[in-house]
């Protein structure tokens, strides 16, 4: 598997970058905060970048899609990450995308993909019940009703609930909360009877929303029963992409803090001169080399469907998840008081890092989940 | 089929015909081979591979031919240590020759050096060894005191090495020495060769808390040195001696190792210990605080794997180390320790056993190579060091 960029995906890179850098740098998130933005995206910058095709990316050509491939779309969340673009990319992208594309029949895969690829749908998953990730903990339930299913339950952290126009529930026809048999997944239009959004306002100014579902219709995403099979894949991809997305924030937040020390004047010298803070940003600079290899080999591995996905999935989550977390715990801090500050933008990296950190599994998760991938 | 299929061919070939059976079992700590006139051969096999090897240029696969060397690619050598790992193939013999001195000469050696010198590596005939560090110049190398003198046709060293690792088994010594005192520290030294089977130059083994004495004080009293054996410009040794100081930290850190058996593999990988030193628990580790040092240590040494994979990519062109080789010096030496403390962990009181029968070889081994393994982040340019480097080259941060 490569481990380093073709031209094509370098020239996605570099078009991704002078966009973000110019269409959404971090001040579009602050304004989109500060007025409390009822979308929390813009959707004028939302139709450019489907205009530039990333809503395809991984789409294949045959669903009206650029078949581009995880790898491409990983260098344009990335290059989102530094920015900390708001966008339904990756709720509707990555996530709703890949659930399509791996539970869907011909025919919903026909409707949708196209739909998505065009910016015309918006997509959530519906997992969470409980504050952390728990995949298999599902009570919601689904039960069968005509053509369709009726889905009962209440969801939390659903990303891009407030907006998306179709969700995908994972509910559960048989077993109980903690059995991975026994789980469905079941699309569901968000304005369907039964259905009731609460947007929530998390600290990284992103959409998220709690959702009531009481006897809201749908249809089947997948095999009844063995909704699992899907959601695990769709969970590994959303795992990887997100933290292609980490890795960029990350990145910007380090070469700030970076940058910083070497125009921060203290005692009269700058504070980078100081060996306390030196050895500091020497161990994340080594962090953050190995955290790129760990989020390129995990794209490489999607594009090729390789049986290393699930346990890459978990060592680039967690790795990220750790290393995010530090770099931008250290930016704070190594920023002193200006870094406490709102006006200044760090402490919107360590903000979004948490986020991150807690979406899709935290490192104590993925780390025992790679034991357990490995047999121990 | 591509050329390089067809080498992968010949090797699996030429391998499973000329790798003797008992160089496909796992090397104890005294089946190490590396050569020079003062070796022994415990096993008669391995100098019969070594000499098989070495007529191919195998131990040295990727240096010119004209120097003894393999002259094989970047991608025909990564074949033939996957093919040698395939089989369990000893590497046929390592040192500093190897790693160190010979990359050096192909760098900076003149004509004359590089053929005088590498083909007596590529054979294992001499081996080398580093006279570097002294006892006032550690982390502050360049503040190093051994006096070189020009005396006319011929040079005169006088001074004190330590922690010339292997010294009692060399033949020659690559040295840095100060040759004009009057300058600043980092230009009055030059990087001379020395052969030491004369009588200036006197070694003696200094016992580590390991018990083992990998380490000696090396003592030059009116050495002499030929003039030829000076390699690059007089004054200018500091430059060719962090060029080998990269050389050794890759080789410390594991880099350019590829298919090479990991020092600290011979009692199988952390996770293999932990299930037959605890035990597994519906199917998880039985202790899970100590789970979870494992998979973080597992994990991490993972990424680091794929990072040294990664700088191979990306540096094509092959074999010269970058500013990298700090990191993969710190990172990779810093997990190792890392990894040997969990394992003791894992083991016990049964990982701390010294000598007699109530430990297995591999039990007294890892008690040894637990205390060795302290000194990877000391030799080569310690981790703060490795982190100073980063700091200044990579990151750009001030003095």
């Amino acid at each position: 598997m490569p481990l380093v960029l073709n031209e094509e995906q370098n020239m996605l890179k570099d078009a991704a970058k002078d966009f973000c850098t110019n269409n959404t740098p971090i001040t579009q998130m602050r304004k989109l905060r500060d007025e409390k933005n009822e979308n929390g995206y813009d959707t004028g910058t939302w139709q450019q970048m489907v205009e530039l095709g990333w809503t395809g990316i991984t789409i294949p050509e045959d669903f009206g899609g650029l078949g581009f491939g995880y790898m491409g779309m990983g260098v344009v969340m990335e290059e989102c990450g530094r920015t900390l673009t708001c966008s339904p990319l990756f709720a509707t992208a990555v996530v709703g995308s890949s659930a399509i594309l791996h539970g869907g029949t011909d025919e919903q895969k026909g409707e949708l993909l196209g739909q998505i690829a065009g910016g015309e749908l918006l997509m959530a998953l519906a997992l969470e019940e409980s504050p952390h990730h728990n995949p298999y903990g599902v009570a919601a339930t689904a039960e069968k009703s005509g053509a369709g299913y009726k889905v009962t339950g209440s969801k939390k952290f659903v990303l891009d609930g407030h907006i998306a126009n179709k969700l995908v529930v994972v509910a559960r026809t048989s077993g109980a909360a903690g059995d991975r048999d026994g789980i469905t997944l079941v699309l569901v239009d968000s304005d369907a009877a039964g259905v009731s959004v609460t947007r929530t306002i998390m600290a990284d100014s992103r959409n998220a929303a709690n959702i009531e579902f009481s006897g809201a219709e749908g249809v089947l995403l997948g095999e009844e029963g063995k909704g699992a099979d899907v959601l695990d894949k769709v969970l590994d991809a959303a795992r990887i992409l997100l933290a292609a997305e980490m890795l960029g924030g990350a990145q910007e937040c380090y070469e700030r803090t970076v940058e910083y020390l070497k125009t921060r004047e203290q005692f009269g010298v700058p504070i980078g001169s100081f060996q306390a803070l030196k050895h500091r940003a020497a161990e994340m600079f080594c962090e953050i080399e190995l955290s790129k290899s760990v989020v390129l080999e995990a794209l490489s591995a999607l594009d090729e469907d390789s049986d290393e996905v699930p346990e890459l999935a978990s060592l680039c989550k967690a790795r990220l998840n750790d290393t995010y977390n530090l770099v931008s715990s250290e930016g704070v801090q190594m920023h002193g008081g200006i870094g406490m500050t709102d006006e200044y933008e760090i402490g919107f990296f360590m903000k979004r890092s948490r986020v991150c950190e807690h979406t899709f599994g935290n490192s104590a998760f993925h780390r025992d989940r790679y034991g357990v991938l490995q047999g121990y | 089929m591509s050329n390089l299929d067809n080498f992968r061919q010949e090797t699996r070939a030429w391998l499973e015909e000329n790798c003797p059976a008992s160089m496909c079992e796992p090397a104890a700590e005294d089946d190490i081979v590396g050569g020079g006139k003062k070796a022994t051969y415990k096993n008669p096999d391995a100098k019969l591979w070594l000499d098989r090897m070495a007529a191919k240029g195998w131990t040295a696969p990727t240096w010119p031919k004209a120097y003894g060397g393999g002259g094989l690619t970047k991608a025909e050598n990564l074949i033939l240590q996957d093919e040698m790992f395939r089989i369990n193939a000893r590497t046929p013999i390592t040192g500093m020759g190897f790693s160190m001195i010979g990359p050096t000469l192909l760098d900076y050696g003149t004509e004359e050096q590089k053929l005088e010198h590498l083909p007596k590596i590529v054979s294992g005939e001499i081996r080398w060894c580093q006279g570097y560090s002294e006892p006032g110049a550690g982390s502050d190398l360049a503040s190093l005191q051994t006096k070189c003198e020009d005396k006319g046709d011929y040079f005169l060293v006088n001074g004190q090495k330590i922690w010339t690792s292997g010294a009692q088994y060399a033949d020659w010594i690559f040295t840095l020495v100060r040759t004009e005192p009057q300058a600043p520290k980092h230009e009055g030294i030059s990087f001379v060769l020395i052969d030491m089977d004369q009588p200036g130059v006197t070694v003696k083994p200094i016992r580590l808390i390991s018990g083992n004495s990998p380490f000696c004080e090396t003592f030059f009293d009116d050495a002499r040195v030929e003039k030829h054996n000076l390699v690059g410009q007089l004054n200018r040794g500091w430059t060719v001696g962090k060029r080998l100081l990269q050389h050794e930290r890759s080789s410390i850190s594991g880099l350019g190792s590829a298919g090479r058996r990991g020092r600290y593999d011979a009692m199988g990988t952390l996770p293999d210990i932990a299930r037959e030193y605890i035990g597994l628990e519906s199917g998880k580790l039985a202790d899970l605080s100590l789970r979870d040092s494992v998979t973080r240590n597992t994990m991490n040494l993972r990424a680091f794997n794929l990072t040294q994979r990664r700088a191979m990519e990306e540096n094509e062109s092959g074999g010269t180390p970058t500013f990298a080789t700090s990191m993969f010096k710190y990172f990779g030496s810093e997990n190792g320790k890392e990894r040997l403390e969990i394992q003791l962990k894992i083991m016990g009181t049964q990982g701390l056993g010294w000598e007699g029968d109530s430990f297995s070889q591999a039990e007294h081994t890892l008690t040894r190579t637990w205390l060795r393994s302290k000194s990877s982040s000391i030799a080569g340019g310690s981790s703060e060091i490795q982190l100073n480097i980063i700091a200044k080259r990579v990151l750009g941060l001030p003095d």
